[in-house]
């Protein structure tokens, strides 16, 4: 059980800031790994990474993004109110060193995770620079946070409503030709963090991502979250969540996390319809 | 030694045990309601009657956790049910699940003396009975919610000691109930949502109703174990802290680990291990969804890959969920299948199809999903120099490929350990994953001990396990009673 202790609407419509009451679990994490939630005795156990982790405040927050039932119900969940089940850290964490300099590349609530990582590395001596991409200024999160770890903030929106115009892809390749880098931490949708990897690929900058797979357990325990990294079977969640970026089979993991489409579609409608929001 | 009791004379021996009620095969394919509805009172003393009371007490050898079987019989016959469960409960921690689960004709039955010429005593059923029998008479007595504290702490004042317990499987169970019993504070981790290991998530309720876990469990509490879940051990806390802590701790992690045969198509959507496709229906109820929230993709024609009692409960599984057909795919010969008897003949009735001698050595898909199941045919050979002696080895025919169309395929061929702990624990010395231990269960850390399927591996028994418990717990408290004393 866990308290919500703050919450916070970060994005309209559908991107949420949560900050949890688990010591015991603020004690052990660090930036990188990632926590189960459960919210009920129906529930479904879903993965969900460390926006922040506050050992001594005894807390760590999330930033969710509501895509289906179960987020969309965590979303009307207020402070104060509890969720059944917390679990983690889990995952491994990421390698954090002086890697010199360190480029950030977040996409959708990935930035939110990014956030974490990076203070790290800036503490470990590293240079940060953060590159954050959304279709339109209202949409960007993080910005604030991401401005204090970081030298330099590169916007970049599609509509160019703020930053420059483009795709996130295309300011990564920007600045690795003119800056360079010696290593991109990249978290966001797979077909972003593929993206990014074909570009860092180009110039040889080695590059971390934070896969998601759709997981149950967290232990290593049902090889549903199983990825190809390098030609060998990887189960995300005790291997990772962490992989070098080259070596992931993309469309392999943008398969499986289609796998269950239609049966989410049918969970979310009928969530929708009990909770009368259609 | 076989033959008539010493002290009441001959007694005249029944040959065939007193029949269980069953759910008919066609109601039960449809529902996950437990297929053997056990003894009624009756029944159960006119079975307990076959028992010839033996001096030898070759059952008893028999029972990994060693349940004295005769004496518990002797009260049942005599309707003294409360007496029974009490000389259960004096060995077992877990009476109403092993009287489901534990493979008995290989067991206690398989060297029952009755059983040599006709029918062994149905001591599992037996147990059950008394088992469930209690669980209806606690379960009246419960409403009125007076929390009852059963073992009194026999250990002299102080020398109770805390005890972590790493898994929440049989093998963790039995050694907090033994340790309890003997006086000291357990605190028992558990890294899923409910405890009970492969009792909860893995055996289906059909077999094993998850009400009968959890009151087992509750039992446990009553005991003053306390029970912290969603606590993944390696992560939420290291060994080294369990051992800070702690005067002692148990490793009872299991081997959970799923195995894949490394052919093609292993990643195709609609592959699943059997852990998967088992912790989504019994632990996250998919079977339920989507009044429950887990989805799973329980397929039209599903195959599933192996032969022990894993693939069964897979199998039967699937079935319940709504397969047209289900497919047992296995490379040895229906006399090899690892599965207890009882299984496999449920399986038969509920329509389970069994292609035997055969190898997978292909997934083919279509977009993505599971299309069918490529296969070779297998002649059995005798064991050849390097193989196991006595076991008939498989070989694959040339030319015999052929194909199971399916949308679902299950991967049942077993598991291994896993890291998660035992990766982080430095010091601790492993064997190809598993963790050493000597005799006493103790493992090369200090105060650290280790049992079930983490040291055995997995294809044990619920019993194994739980007698690993038992005899960690016997050295637990001997070494936590020295270190204070
Ligand atoms: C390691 C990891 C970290 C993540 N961190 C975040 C985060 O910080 N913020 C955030 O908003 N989201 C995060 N996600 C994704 C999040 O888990 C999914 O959005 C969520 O499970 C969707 O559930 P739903 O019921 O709302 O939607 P659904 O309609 O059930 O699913 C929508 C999509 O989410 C994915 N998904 C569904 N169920 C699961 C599951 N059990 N496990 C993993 N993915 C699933 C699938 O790709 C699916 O198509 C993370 C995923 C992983 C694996
Ligand atoms: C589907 C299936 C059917 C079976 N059927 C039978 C049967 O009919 N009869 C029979 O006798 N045997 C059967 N078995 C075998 C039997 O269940 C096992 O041998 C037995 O459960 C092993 O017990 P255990 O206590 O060692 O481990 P498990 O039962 O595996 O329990 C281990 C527990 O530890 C937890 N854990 C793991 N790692 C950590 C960690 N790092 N931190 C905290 N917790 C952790 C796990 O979540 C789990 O709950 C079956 C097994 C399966 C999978
Ligand atoms: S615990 Fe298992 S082996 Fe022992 S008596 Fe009971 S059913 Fe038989
Ligand atoms: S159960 Fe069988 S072996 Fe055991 S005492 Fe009775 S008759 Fe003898
Ligand atoms: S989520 Fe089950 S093995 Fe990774």
């Amino acid at each position: 059980m866990a308290e919500i202790i703050d919450k916070r609407l970060l994005r309209p419509p559908d991107i949420f800031y949560y900050k949890l009451a688990v010591p015991s679990i603020a004690a052990k994490a660090k930036p990188g790994q990632f926590v189960i939630i459960r919210l009920h005795d129906r529930g479904e156990r879903i993965p969900l990474s460390l926006a922040d982790i506050d050992p001594a405040g005894g807390t760590i927050s999330l930033v969710v993004m509501c895509v289906g039932k179960t987020t969309s119900e965590l979303a009307t969940l207020q402070k104060g109110d509890n969720i059944k089940d917390v679990c983690g850290p889990l995952g491994n964490p990421t390698r954090i060193h002086n890697a010199g300099k360190v480029v950030l590349v977040g996409g959708g609530f990935g930035v939110a995770p990014l956030y974490p990582i990076g203070r790290a590395f800036k503490d470990a001596g590293s240079r940060v620079v953060t590159i954050m991409g959304a279709r339109n200024k209202g949409l960007l999160i993080y910005g604030r946070e991401m401005e204090g770890i970081s030298e330099r903030v590169i916007v970049s929106t599609e509509d160019g409503s703020a930053g420059t115009k483009g795709v996130i892809t295309d300011a990564l390749e920007m600045e690795l030709k003119e800056n360079g880098a010696d290593l991109v931490v990249a978290v966001g949708p797979a077909r972003m963090m593929q993206a990014a990897c074909g570009k860092t690929g180009t110039f040889g900058v080695e590059t971390v991502v934070s896969l998601n797979a759709v997981m149950i357990d967290g232990t290593g325990m049902c090889g549903g979250c199983r990825v190809r990294v390098g030609g060998e079977t990887k189960f995300v969640c005790i291997d990772g969540p962490d992989f070098d970026g080259a070596l992931v089979d993309w469309d392999l993991l943008i398969k499986r996390q289609r796998q269950y489409r239609a049966e989410e579609k049918e969970s979310f409608e009928q969530w929708k319809k009990n909770h009368n929001l259609e | 030694m076989s033959g008539p009791r010493d002290d009441k004379g001959g007694k005249k021996i029944i040959p065939n045990r007193v029949p269980a009620r069953e759910l008919d095969p066609r109601e039960r394919r449809l529902n996950f309601e437990e297929v053997n509805l056990g003894y009624d009172a009756g029944q159960a003393v006119r079975e307990a009657g076959r028992c010839l009371n033996c001096r030898k007490r070759p059952c008893v050898a028999g029972c990994p956790v060693g349940v004295p079987i005769p004496d518990f019989i002797a009260s049942v016959s005599r309707g003294d049910f409360a007496g029974a469960y009490r000389i259960i409960r004096s060995a077992n921690a877990l009476p109403a699940v092993c009287g489901r689960v534990c493979p008995q004709e290989t067991q206690c039955e398989g060297v029952c003396t009755v059983g040599r010429k006709h029918e062994a005593v149905a001591i599992g059923r037996l147990e059950r009975f008394v088992a469930d029998w209690r669980m209806k008479e606690q379960g009246a007595a419960r409403t009125q919610k007076s929390p009852r504290k059963s073992g009194a702490p026999e250990t002299p004042d102080g020398a109770g000691g805390r005890v972590a317990v790493v898994g929440s499987g049989p093998a963790g169970i039995t050694c907090a109930y033994d340790l309890a019993q003997l006086g000291h504070k357990v605190t028992i981790f558990e890294a899923l949502h409910e405890p009970g290991g492969v009792l909860f998530y893995g055996i289906p309720e059909f077999r094993l109703p998850k009400s009968i876990v959890a009151r087992e469990m509750d039992n446990l509490k009553d005991m003053g174990v306390l029970i912290k879940t969603n606590a993944v051990i390696g992560r939420l806390l290291g060994l080294g802290e369990l051992t800070e802590q702690f005067d002692a701790v148990f490793i009872g992690t299991g081997a959970g680990l799923p195995r894949f045969q490394g052919i093609p198509g292993e990643d195709l959507n609609g592959v699943y291990s059997a852990n998967e496709f088992l912790t989504r229906t019994n632990l996250m109820r998919a079977y339920r969804f989507p009044a429950y929230d887990t989805p799973i993709k329980a397929g039209r024609r599903v195959a599933v890959i192996g032969g022990g009692n894993v693939a069964m409960d897979a199998a039967r599984t699937a079935i319940r969920l709504g397969a047209e057909s289900v497919t047992l795919v296995y490379r040895r010969g229906e006399a090899e299948l690892p599965a207890r008897a009882e299984e496999v003949r449920h399986a038969k009735e509920e329509g389970l199809l069994f292609e035997m001698c055969t190898l997978p050595v292909e997934i083919t898909g279509d977009d993505g999903y599971v299309s069918g199941l490529k296969c070779l045919r297998m002649s059995l050979c005798e064991p050849g120099p390097g193989d196991l002696p006595g076991r008939k080895v498989p070989k694959p025919i040339s030319g015999s490929e052929f194909s199971i169309p399916a949308d679902t395929v299950i991967v049942a061929i077993g598991t291994s350990a896993n890291p998660l702990l035992t990766g982080s624990a430095r010091g601790l010395r492993l064997r190809r994953g598993y963790i050493e231990t000597d005799d006493t269960c103790a493992t090369s850390l200090r105060g650290v001990f280790a049992g079930g399927d983490i040291v055995t591996g997995s294809g044990l028994t619920v019993s194994a396990a739980m007698g690993a418990g038992r005899k960690a717990a016997k050295a637990i408290h001997e070494y936590v009673v020295s270190k204070k004393g």
